[in-house]
Protein backbone atom coordinates (compact mmCIF):
# COMPACT_ATOMS: atom_id res chain seq x y z
CA UNK A 1 0.00 0.00 0.00
CA UNK A 2 1.42 3.31 -1.33
CA UNK A 3 1.83 6.35 1.35
CA UNK A 4 -1.82 7.38 3.06
CA UNK A 5 -3.45 10.34 1.42
CA UNK A 6 -3.84 13.88 3.23
CA UNK A 7 -7.52 13.31 3.66
CA UNK A 8 -7.09 10.56 5.49
CA UNK A 9 -11.26 10.39 5.49
CA UNK A 10 -12.29 10.49 2.03
CA UNK A 11 -11.08 8.27 -0.72
CA UNK A 12 -13.27 10.00 -2.95
CA UNK A 13 -14.34 13.93 -2.69
CA UNK A 14 -16.79 15.25 -5.35
CA UNK A 15 -17.98 18.79 -4.83
CA UNK A 16 -20.62 20.12 -6.71
CA UNK A 17 -20.01 18.23 -10.26
CA UNK A 18 -21.81 19.41 -13.65
CA UNK A 19 -21.36 17.85 -16.94
CA UNK A 20 -22.90 19.53 -20.06
CA UNK A 21 -22.99 18.15 -23.52
CA UNK A 22 -24.08 21.50 -25.44
CA UNK A 23 -27.68 21.75 -24.18
CA UNK A 24 -28.05 18.43 -22.34
CA UNK A 25 -27.15 18.28 -18.64
CA UNK A 26 -25.95 15.10 -17.91
CA UNK A 27 -24.97 16.11 -14.04
CA UNK A 28 -25.94 19.03 -11.88
CA UNK A 29 -24.24 19.54 -9.18
CA UNK A 30 -23.05 16.69 -7.46
CA UNK A 31 -21.84 16.15 -4.10
CA UNK A 32 -20.57 13.34 -2.12
CA UNK A 33 -17.47 11.96 -0.88
CA UNK A 34 -16.61 8.59 -0.22
CA UNK A 35 -14.78 7.51 3.30
CA UNK A 36 -11.39 5.50 2.77
CA UNK A 37 -12.57 1.51 3.31
CA UNK A 38 -16.53 1.79 2.54
CA UNK A 39 -18.46 1.12 -0.33
CA UNK A 40 -20.59 3.21 -1.85
CA UNK A 41 -23.59 2.12 -3.71
CA UNK A 42 -24.23 4.41 -6.82
CA UNK A 43 -27.83 3.90 -7.90
CA UNK A 44 -29.81 5.60 -10.67
CA UNK A 45 -31.61 4.53 -13.64
CA UNK A 46 -30.65 4.55 -17.19
CA UNK A 47 -29.31 7.73 -18.01
CA UNK A 48 -29.30 9.02 -14.20
CA UNK A 49 -25.42 9.81 -14.50
CA UNK A 50 -23.12 7.00 -13.28
CA UNK A 51 -21.39 6.06 -15.97
CA UNK A 52 -20.71 10.05 -16.27
CA UNK A 53 -19.63 10.37 -12.84
CA UNK A 54 -17.71 6.41 -12.56
CA UNK A 55 -15.55 8.61 -16.06
CA UNK A 56 -15.13 12.06 -14.56
CA UNK A 57 -13.64 9.48 -11.38
CA UNK A 58 -11.46 7.84 -13.97
CA UNK A 59 -10.31 10.89 -15.45
CA UNK A 60 -12.47 10.12 -18.76
CA UNK A 61 -14.29 13.20 -19.13
CA UNK A 62 -13.63 16.59 -17.64
CA UNK A 63 -16.43 17.59 -15.83
CA UNK A 64 -17.73 20.96 -17.02
CA UNK A 65 -17.56 22.47 -13.39
CA UNK A 66 -16.84 21.37 -10.15
CA UNK A 67 -13.81 19.33 -8.39
CA UNK A 68 -12.43 15.63 -7.82
CA UNK A 69 -10.15 14.32 -5.70
CA UNK A 70 -9.32 10.70 -5.40
CA UNK A 71 -7.15 9.21 -2.81
CA UNK A 72 -6.02 12.88 -2.04
CA UNK A 73 -4.92 14.01 -5.82
CA UNK A 74 -7.16 16.45 -7.44
CA UNK A 75 -8.10 14.61 -11.13
CA UNK A 76 -7.68 18.02 -12.85
CA UNK A 77 -4.02 17.98 -11.86
CA UNK A 78 -2.39 15.25 -11.12
CA UNK A 79 -4.89 12.06 -11.99
CA UNK A 80 -1.90 9.69 -12.92
CA UNK A 81 -0.89 9.67 -9.57
CA UNK A 82 -4.21 8.61 -8.43
CA UNK A 83 -4.63 6.28 -11.37
CA UNK A 84 -1.95 4.28 -10.32
CA UNK A 85 -3.37 3.64 -7.03
CA UNK A 86 -7.44 2.65 -8.32
CA UNK A 87 -8.73 0.19 -10.61
CA UNK A 88 -11.44 -0.16 -12.53
CA UNK A 89 -14.00 -3.07 -13.86
CA UNK A 90 -16.86 -3.35 -16.11
CA UNK A 91 -18.39 -5.62 -18.71
CA UNK A 92 -19.03 -3.42 -21.25
CA UNK A 93 -15.34 -2.67 -21.70
CA UNK A 94 -13.33 -5.77 -22.85
CA UNK A 95 -9.79 -6.99 -22.74
CA UNK A 96 -7.90 -7.83 -26.01
CA UNK A 97 -9.90 -11.14 -26.76
CA UNK A 98 -7.10 -12.59 -28.37
CA UNK A 99 -4.59 -12.75 -25.96
CA UNK A 100 -4.59 -15.80 -23.33
CA UNK A 101 -5.67 -14.33 -19.62
CA UNK A 102 -1.93 -14.48 -18.29
CA UNK A 103 -0.80 -12.23 -21.30
CA UNK A 104 -3.90 -9.94 -20.68
CA UNK A 105 -3.04 -9.79 -16.76
CA UNK A 106 0.80 -9.21 -17.99
CA UNK A 107 -0.25 -6.44 -20.32
CA UNK A 108 -1.97 -4.71 -17.11
CA UNK A 109 0.99 -5.43 -14.42
CA UNK A 110 3.29 -3.81 -16.75
CA UNK A 111 0.77 -0.73 -17.36
CA UNK A 112 0.39 -0.85 -13.32
CA UNK A 113 4.14 -1.80 -12.45
CA UNK A 114 3.30 -4.50 -10.45
CA UNK A 115 6.43 -5.88 -8.43
CA UNK A 116 6.88 -9.93 -8.80
CA UNK A 117 3.98 -9.76 -11.35
CA UNK A 118 4.31 -13.59 -12.20
CA UNK A 119 3.42 -14.39 -8.76
CA UNK A 120 0.49 -11.68 -8.29
CA UNK A 121 -0.99 -13.25 -11.38
CA UNK A 122 -0.45 -17.19 -9.59
CA UNK A 123 -2.04 -15.39 -6.66
CA UNK A 124 -5.19 -14.10 -8.33
CA UNK A 125 -5.58 -17.03 -10.31
CA UNK A 126 -5.74 -19.11 -6.93
CA UNK A 127 -8.22 -16.48 -5.59
CA UNK A 128 -10.39 -16.14 -8.76
CA UNK A 129 -10.27 -19.42 -9.71
CA UNK A 130 -8.33 -19.15 -12.75
CA UNK A 131 -5.89 -21.71 -12.97
CA UNK A 132 -7.73 -23.60 -16.03
CA UNK A 133 -8.11 -20.50 -18.08
CA UNK A 134 -5.02 -18.58 -17.13
CA UNK A 135 -3.76 -19.60 -21.20
CA UNK A 136 -6.70 -19.55 -23.09
CA UNK A 137 -7.69 -16.42 -25.47
CA UNK A 138 -10.19 -14.16 -23.14
CA UNK A 139 -12.31 -14.08 -26.25
CA UNK A 140 -13.02 -17.40 -26.13
CA UNK A 141 -13.91 -17.35 -22.17
CA UNK A 142 -17.70 -17.51 -20.61
CA UNK A 143 -19.39 -14.55 -19.22
CA UNK A 144 -18.89 -15.84 -15.47
CA UNK A 145 -15.33 -16.80 -16.72
CA UNK A 146 -15.23 -13.17 -18.20
CA UNK A 147 -16.17 -11.20 -15.57
CA UNK A 148 -13.96 -12.97 -12.91
CA UNK A 149 -10.86 -12.17 -15.38
CA UNK A 150 -11.65 -8.39 -15.33
CA UNK A 151 -12.12 -8.50 -11.87
CA UNK A 152 -8.18 -10.41 -11.93
CA UNK A 153 -7.25 -7.44 -14.24
CA UNK A 154 -8.89 -4.65 -11.77
CA UNK A 155 -7.03 -6.28 -8.57
CA UNK A 156 -3.99 -6.69 -10.26
CA UNK A 157 -2.19 -3.36 -8.40
CA UNK A 158 -3.97 -4.32 -5.60
CA UNK A 159 -5.93 -0.69 -5.88
CA UNK A 160 -6.87 1.18 -2.78
CA UNK A 161 -9.98 2.38 -4.82
CA UNK A 162 -11.63 -0.01 -7.05
CA UNK A 163 -14.77 1.26 -9.37
CA UNK A 164 -17.38 -0.89 -10.39
CA UNK A 165 -19.99 -0.42 -12.95
CA UNK A 166 -22.23 -3.64 -12.87
CA UNK A 167 -19.66 -5.92 -12.27
CA UNK A 168 -22.05 -8.96 -12.08
CA UNK A 169 -24.26 -7.80 -14.92
CA UNK A 170 -25.30 -11.27 -17.18
CA UNK A 171 -23.65 -13.54 -14.07
CA UNK A 172 -25.68 -16.33 -13.60
CA UNK A 173 -26.77 -15.91 -9.33
CA UNK A 174 -23.85 -18.51 -8.31
CA UNK A 175 -21.38 -16.71 -10.36
CA UNK A 176 -22.71 -13.38 -8.94
CA UNK A 177 -22.70 -14.64 -5.30
CA UNK A 178 -19.26 -15.88 -6.01
CA UNK A 179 -18.03 -12.06 -7.63
CA UNK A 180 -19.30 -9.92 -4.64
CA UNK A 181 -17.82 -12.97 -1.70
CA UNK A 182 -13.93 -11.99 -3.19
CA UNK A 183 -14.87 -8.44 -3.00
CA UNK A 184 -15.97 -8.85 0.38
CA UNK A 185 -13.23 -10.55 0.88
CA UNK A 186 -10.50 -8.20 -1.02
CA UNK A 187 -12.54 -5.14 1.18
CA UNK A 188 -11.51 -7.09 4.55
CA UNK A 189 -8.18 -8.01 3.57
CA UNK A 190 -6.72 -4.47 1.97
CA UNK A 191 -9.20 -1.89 3.33
CA UNK A 192 -9.81 -0.93 -0.14
CA UNK A 193 -12.83 1.98 -0.86
CA UNK A 194 -15.03 0.73 -3.47
CA UNK A 195 -17.60 2.55 -5.95
CA UNK A 196 -20.25 0.39 -7.12
CA UNK A 197 -22.69 1.18 -9.67
CA UNK A 198 -25.33 -1.72 -9.87
CA UNK A 199 -28.89 -2.17 -11.20
CA UNK A 200 -28.80 -5.51 -8.77
CA UNK A 201 -30.27 -3.94 -5.44
CA UNK A 202 -29.23 -7.29 -3.52
CA UNK A 203 -26.10 -6.33 -4.14
CA UNK A 204 -26.12 -3.62 -3.28
CA UNK A 205 -27.74 -4.11 0.03
CA UNK A 206 -25.17 -6.83 0.67
CA UNK A 207 -22.00 -4.80 -0.05
CA UNK A 208 -22.77 -1.14 0.43
CA UNK A 209 -22.64 0.68 3.54
CA UNK A 210 -23.58 3.55 2.15
CA UNK A 211 -25.72 4.34 -0.89
CA UNK A 212 -26.28 7.75 -3.61
CA UNK A 213 -29.09 8.11 -5.65
CA UNK A 214 -29.32 9.67 -9.06
CA UNK A 215 -31.87 10.93 -11.08
CA UNK A 216 -31.87 13.04 -14.09
CA UNK A 217 -28.20 14.30 -13.12
CA UNK A 218 -28.61 14.79 -9.56
CA UNK A 219 -28.24 13.33 -5.99
CA UNK A 220 -31.85 12.95 -5.13
CA UNK A 221 -31.44 10.90 -1.85
CA UNK A 222 -28.23 9.14 0.21
CA UNK A 223 -27.76 7.20 3.28
CA UNK A 224 -27.15 3.37 4.33
CA UNK A 225 -29.62 0.52 2.89
CA UNK A 226 -31.01 0.76 6.03
CA UNK A 227 -31.47 4.58 6.71
CA UNK A 228 -33.09 4.43 3.09
CA UNK A 229 -35.65 1.45 3.96
CA UNK A 230 -36.59 3.14 7.12
CA UNK A 231 -36.93 6.85 5.33
CA UNK A 232 -39.33 5.41 2.11
CA UNK A 233 -40.82 2.57 4.76
CA UNK A 234 -39.86 -0.39 2.44
CA UNK A 235 -38.78 -3.90 2.46
CA UNK A 236 -35.96 -3.60 -0.02
CA UNK A 237 -33.67 -1.77 -2.01
CA UNK A 238 -35.72 -2.72 -5.37
CA UNK A 239 -39.14 -0.79 -3.86
CA UNK A 240 -37.15 2.51 -2.83
CA UNK A 241 -35.37 2.56 -6.14
CA UNK A 242 -38.96 2.11 -7.54
CA UNK A 243 -40.29 4.58 -5.80
CA UNK A 244 -37.40 7.31 -6.53
CA UNK A 245 -38.04 6.67 -10.46
CA UNK A 246 -41.03 7.06 -10.62
CA UNK A 247 -41.94 10.03 -8.11
CA UNK A 248 -44.37 7.59 -6.60
CA UNK A 249 -43.90 8.97 -3.14
CA UNK A 250 -41.31 11.20 -0.84
CA UNK A 251 -38.86 10.07 1.36
CA UNK A 252 -40.73 10.68 5.31
CA UNK A 253 -38.24 13.12 6.07
CA UNK A 254 -37.44 14.91 2.93
CA UNK B 1 11.54 6.58 -15.09
CA UNK B 2 12.00 2.55 -14.59
CA UNK B 3 7.77 2.60 -14.48
CA UNK B 4 7.18 5.17 -17.84
CA UNK B 5 9.39 2.27 -19.94
CA UNK B 6 7.64 -0.89 -17.87
CA UNK B 7 4.40 1.26 -19.32
CA UNK B 8 5.07 1.49 -22.76
CA UNK B 9 6.73 -2.10 -23.06
CA UNK B 10 3.08 -3.11 -21.41
CA UNK B 11 1.50 -1.69 -24.51
CA UNK B 12 4.14 -2.96 -26.58
CA UNK B 13 3.68 -6.34 -25.31
CA UNK B 14 0.52 -6.27 -25.97
CA UNK B 15 0.77 -6.56 -29.57
CA UNK B 16 3.89 -8.12 -29.63
CA UNK B 17 1.78 -11.10 -27.78
CA UNK B 18 -0.25 -11.15 -31.02
CA UNK B 19 2.59 -11.72 -33.52
CA UNK B 20 4.04 -14.32 -31.57
CA UNK B 21 0.93 -16.77 -32.30
CA UNK B 22 -0.35 -15.52 -35.47
CA UNK B 23 1.86 -15.89 -38.39
CA UNK B 24 -0.98 -14.83 -40.80
CA UNK B 25 -0.14 -11.50 -39.32
CA UNK B 26 3.75 -11.32 -39.82
CA UNK B 27 2.96 -12.20 -43.26
CA UNK B 28 0.48 -9.81 -43.86
CA UNK B 29 2.89 -7.05 -42.57
CA UNK B 30 5.54 -8.07 -45.40
CA UNK B 31 2.90 -9.19 -48.62
CA UNK B 32 2.79 -5.70 -49.91
CA UNK B 33 5.83 -4.36 -49.73
CA UNK B 34 7.03 -7.89 -51.22
CA UNK B 35 4.25 -7.69 -53.96
CA UNK B 36 5.18 -4.45 -54.79
CA UNK B 37 8.93 -4.88 -55.17
CA UNK B 38 7.91 -7.72 -57.57
CA UNK B 39 5.82 -5.73 -60.03
CA UNK B 40 8.25 -2.82 -60.11
CA UNK B 41 11.36 -5.22 -59.82
CA UNK B 42 10.50 -7.33 -63.16
CA UNK B 43 9.53 -3.37 -64.57
CA UNK B 44 13.25 -2.08 -64.04
CA UNK B 45 14.07 -5.73 -65.13
CA UNK B 46 12.03 -5.01 -68.52
CA UNK B 47 13.03 -1.73 -68.42
CA UNK B 48 16.68 -2.66 -68.69
CA UNK B 49 16.07 -5.23 -71.42
CA UNK B 50 14.61 -2.83 -73.27
CA UNK B 51 16.69 0.42 -73.04
CA UNK B 52 19.78 -0.80 -72.10
CA UNK B 53 22.41 0.54 -69.88
CA UNK B 54 20.29 4.04 -69.58
CA UNK B 55 17.66 2.05 -67.58
CA UNK B 56 19.90 0.78 -65.06
CA UNK B 57 20.29 3.85 -63.39
CA UNK B 58 16.77 4.61 -63.95
CA UNK B 59 15.82 1.14 -62.71
CA UNK B 60 17.55 1.49 -59.76
CA UNK B 61 16.05 4.70 -58.47
CA UNK B 62 12.36 3.19 -59.03
CA UNK B 63 13.35 0.57 -56.88
CA UNK B 64 14.89 2.64 -54.38
CA UNK B 65 12.02 4.87 -54.37
CA UNK B 66 9.30 1.98 -54.32
CA UNK B 67 11.90 0.94 -51.18
CA UNK B 68 12.08 3.93 -48.86
CA UNK B 69 8.36 4.68 -49.33
CA UNK B 70 7.56 1.43 -47.93
CA UNK B 71 9.32 2.43 -45.07
CA UNK B 72 7.64 5.82 -44.91
CA UNK B 73 4.07 3.79 -45.37
CA UNK B 74 4.28 1.06 -43.12
CA UNK B 75 5.68 3.72 -40.32
CA UNK B 76 2.47 5.54 -40.84
CA UNK B 77 0.25 2.06 -40.40
CA UNK B 78 2.16 0.71 -38.07
CA UNK B 79 1.51 3.46 -35.70
CA UNK B 80 -2.27 3.78 -36.94
CA UNK B 81 -3.05 0.60 -36.82
CA UNK B 82 -1.55 -0.46 -33.47
CA UNK B 83 -3.95 2.20 -32.04
CA UNK B 84 -6.98 0.90 -34.44
CA UNK B 85 -6.29 -2.69 -33.22
CA UNK B 86 -6.77 -1.25 -29.14
CA UNK B 87 -9.92 0.65 -30.51
CA UNK B 88 -11.10 -2.67 -31.80
CA UNK B 89 -10.54 -4.50 -29.12
CA UNK B 90 -12.93 -1.89 -26.85
CA UNK B 91 -9.72 -2.08 -24.95
CA UNK B 92 -8.46 1.45 -24.84
CA UNK B 93 -11.17 2.28 -22.16
CA UNK B 94 -8.89 0.00 -20.05
CA UNK B 95 -5.47 1.48 -21.51
CA UNK B 96 -7.01 5.28 -20.72
CA UNK B 97 -7.79 5.19 -17.44
CA UNK B 98 -5.11 2.93 -16.03
CA UNK B 99 -1.14 5.49 -15.55
CA UNK B 100 -0.10 5.25 -18.92
CA UNK B 101 0.20 8.94 -20.46
CA UNK B 102 -0.89 9.88 -23.36
CA UNK B 103 3.12 10.95 -24.61
CA UNK B 104 3.43 6.91 -23.42
CA UNK B 105 1.04 5.44 -25.80
CA UNK B 106 2.60 7.65 -28.26
CA UNK B 107 5.74 6.09 -27.86
CA UNK B 108 4.46 2.67 -27.93
CA UNK B 109 2.79 2.79 -31.13
CA UNK B 110 5.99 4.17 -32.34
CA UNK B 111 7.80 1.17 -31.08
CA UNK B 112 5.55 -1.34 -32.33
CA UNK B 113 5.98 0.92 -35.55
CA UNK B 114 9.12 0.23 -35.84
CA UNK B 115 9.09 -3.21 -35.57
CA UNK B 116 6.33 -3.20 -37.89
CA UNK B 117 8.14 -1.68 -40.36
CA UNK B 118 11.34 -3.54 -40.38
CA UNK B 119 9.51 -7.11 -40.16
CA UNK B 120 7.76 -5.16 -43.47
CA UNK B 121 10.21 -3.61 -45.51
CA UNK B 122 13.51 -6.32 -44.79
CA UNK B 123 12.03 -9.09 -46.95
CA UNK B 124 11.26 -6.77 -49.69
CA UNK B 125 14.72 -4.95 -49.51
CA UNK B 126 16.47 -8.90 -49.74
CA UNK B 127 14.74 -9.44 -52.66
CA UNK B 128 15.58 -6.28 -54.31
CA UNK B 129 19.14 -7.48 -53.93
CA UNK B 130 18.48 -11.23 -54.41
CA UNK B 131 16.22 -10.97 -57.45
CA UNK B 132 17.14 -7.78 -59.20
CA UNK B 133 20.78 -6.61 -58.48
CA UNK B 134 19.20 -3.76 -56.23
CA UNK B 135 21.23 -3.76 -53.37
CA UNK B 136 19.77 -0.96 -51.32
CA UNK B 137 22.55 -0.60 -48.60
CA UNK B 138 24.99 0.24 -51.38
CA UNK B 139 23.29 4.09 -50.24
CA UNK B 140 25.84 3.77 -47.07
CA UNK B 141 25.57 5.18 -43.63
CA UNK B 142 23.60 7.65 -45.16
CA UNK B 143 20.45 5.63 -45.43
CA UNK B 144 19.76 4.92 -41.15
CA UNK B 145 19.18 9.07 -41.80
CA UNK B 146 17.26 8.66 -44.92
CA UNK B 147 15.06 6.50 -42.60
CA UNK B 148 14.98 8.21 -39.65
CA UNK B 149 13.41 10.68 -41.64
CA UNK B 150 10.90 8.67 -43.90
CA UNK B 151 9.80 6.92 -40.43
CA UNK B 152 9.29 10.68 -38.67
CA UNK B 153 7.24 11.52 -41.22
CA UNK B 154 4.98 8.34 -40.79
CA UNK B 155 4.56 8.92 -37.46
CA UNK B 156 3.51 12.60 -37.81
CA UNK B 157 0.55 11.37 -40.29
CA UNK B 158 -0.12 8.54 -38.34
CA UNK B 159 -0.51 10.86 -35.20
CA UNK B 160 -2.61 13.21 -37.42
CA UNK B 161 -5.38 9.88 -38.37
CA UNK B 162 -4.90 8.81 -34.86
CA UNK B 163 -6.21 12.59 -34.18
CA UNK B 164 -8.56 12.52 -36.42
CA UNK B 165 -10.09 9.02 -35.14
CA UNK B 166 -10.37 10.57 -31.60
CA UNK B 167 -12.45 13.59 -33.27
CA UNK B 168 -14.45 11.85 -35.54
CA UNK B 169 -14.27 7.80 -34.34
CA UNK B 170 -14.57 4.83 -36.85
CA UNK B 171 -16.15 7.03 -39.31
CA UNK B 172 -12.22 8.17 -39.92
CA UNK B 173 -10.82 4.78 -39.87
CA UNK B 174 -10.37 4.13 -43.88
CA UNK B 175 -7.55 7.58 -43.84
CA UNK B 176 -5.42 4.97 -41.68
CA UNK B 177 -4.59 3.32 -45.14
CA UNK B 178 -4.93 6.03 -47.83
CA UNK B 179 -4.48 9.29 -46.23
CA UNK B 180 -0.48 9.07 -46.82
CA UNK B 181 -0.94 8.16 -50.29
CA UNK B 182 -2.51 11.40 -50.97
CA UNK B 183 1.22 12.79 -50.13
CA UNK B 184 3.28 10.82 -52.70
CA UNK B 185 2.45 12.89 -55.87
CA UNK B 186 4.33 15.68 -54.26
CA UNK B 187 6.83 13.67 -52.26
CA UNK B 188 8.68 12.95 -55.72
CA UNK B 189 8.96 9.53 -55.08
CA UNK B 190 9.81 7.66 -58.66
CA UNK B 191 10.77 11.21 -60.13
CA UNK B 192 12.57 14.61 -59.41
CA UNK B 193 11.03 17.41 -58.16
CA UNK B 194 11.58 19.26 -61.65
CA UNK B 195 9.21 17.34 -63.13
CA UNK B 196 6.14 18.65 -61.53
CA UNK B 197 4.59 22.01 -62.16
CA UNK B 198 5.72 25.31 -61.10
CA UNK B 199 2.98 26.01 -58.53
CA UNK B 200 3.30 22.13 -57.03
CA UNK B 201 6.95 22.72 -56.22
CA UNK B 202 6.63 24.50 -52.65
CA UNK B 203 4.26 22.26 -51.87
CA UNK B 204 6.71 19.10 -52.76
CA UNK B 205 9.34 21.02 -51.12
CA UNK B 206 7.30 21.53 -47.58
CA UNK B 207 7.35 17.79 -47.12
CA UNK B 208 10.29 16.23 -45.74
CA UNK B 209 9.74 12.64 -47.74
CA UNK B 210 10.77 15.05 -51.10
CA UNK B 211 14.28 15.81 -49.47
CA UNK B 212 14.65 12.30 -48.49
CA UNK B 213 13.98 10.99 -52.53
CA UNK B 214 16.13 14.13 -54.02
CA UNK B 215 18.79 12.85 -51.69
CA UNK B 216 18.42 8.92 -52.85
CA UNK B 217 18.77 9.85 -56.49
CA UNK B 218 21.65 12.29 -55.61
CA UNK B 219 23.26 9.17 -53.86
CA UNK B 220 22.22 6.85 -56.58
CA UNK B 221 22.64 9.21 -60.22
CA UNK B 222 25.46 11.34 -58.68
CA UNK B 223 27.65 9.25 -55.89
CA UNK B 224 26.67 12.71 -53.51
CA UNK B 225 25.42 13.20 -50.43
CA UNK B 226 22.95 16.60 -50.28
CA UNK B 227 23.40 17.38 -46.89
CA UNK B 228 20.86 20.53 -47.50
CA UNK B 229 18.40 18.25 -48.47
CA UNK B 230 18.86 16.06 -45.22
CA UNK B 231 18.71 19.23 -43.44
CA UNK B 232 15.49 20.20 -44.94
CA UNK B 233 14.12 17.01 -43.90
CA UNK B 234 15.34 16.85 -40.54
CA UNK B 235 14.12 20.39 -39.50
CA UNK B 236 10.60 19.75 -42.00
CA UNK B 237 10.16 17.01 -39.84
CA UNK B 238 10.25 19.25 -36.76
CA UNK B 239 7.72 21.19 -37.85
CA UNK B 240 5.49 17.88 -38.82
CA UNK B 241 6.22 16.24 -35.88
CA UNK B 242 5.46 18.76 -33.42
CA UNK B 243 2.27 20.08 -35.63
CA UNK B 244 1.27 16.34 -35.28
CA UNK B 245 2.04 15.90 -31.22
CA UNK B 246 -0.12 19.33 -30.66
CA UNK B 247 -3.08 18.37 -33.02
CA UNK B 248 -2.79 14.64 -31.07
CA UNK B 249 -2.81 16.78 -27.44
CA UNK B 250 -5.62 18.96 -28.55
CA UNK B 251 -7.83 16.58 -30.13
CA UNK B 252 -7.25 13.75 -26.96
CA UNK B 253 -8.18 16.56 -24.65
CA UNK B 254 -11.10 17.37 -26.71
CA UNK B 255 -12.17 13.82 -26.57
CA UNK B 256 -11.89 13.98 -22.87
CA UNK B 257 -14.54 16.61 -22.56
CA UNK B 258 -17.03 15.69 -25.46
CA UNK B 259 -16.98 12.17 -24.12
CA UNK B 260 -15.45 10.99 -27.52
CA UNK B 261 -13.25 8.39 -24.71
CA UNK B 262 -15.93 6.46 -23.58
CA UNK B 263 -17.86 5.36 -26.41
CA UNK B 264 -14.60 5.06 -28.77
CA UNK B 265 -15.11 2.25 -31.04
CA UNK B 266 -18.44 1.40 -31.03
Amino acid sequence: MSAPYPDAMNAIQVENLSKSYGDVRALDGVSFAVPAGTTLGLLGGNGAGKTTTIAMLLGLLVPTSGQITVLGHDMAKDRFEALARMNFSSPYVALPSRLTVRENMRVYGHLYNVAKLDQRIAVLARELDLGEILDRPAGQLSAGQKTRVALAKALINRPELLLLDEPTASLDPDTGDLVRSWLEQYRAESGCTILLASHNMAEVERLCSDVVMLKKGRVVDRGSPDQLLARYGRHDLEAVFLDIARDRRQASDT
Amino acid sequence: MRSMFRRIWGLMYRHLALYRRSWPRLLELAYWPVLNMCIWGFTSSFLRARMGNPAVMAGATLLGGVLLWEVTLRSQMGMSISFLEEMWSRNLGHVFVSPLRPFEMVLALVGMSIIRMLLGTMPAILLAWAFYAFNLFTLGPVLVLFFMNLMIMGWAVALGVVSLILRHGAGAEPLAWGLLFGLAPFSAVFYPVSVLPTYIRPIAYALPTTHVFEGMRGALLHGEIRWDHLAAAFALNIVWLGGAALLFARQFHRARVSGALISIGE
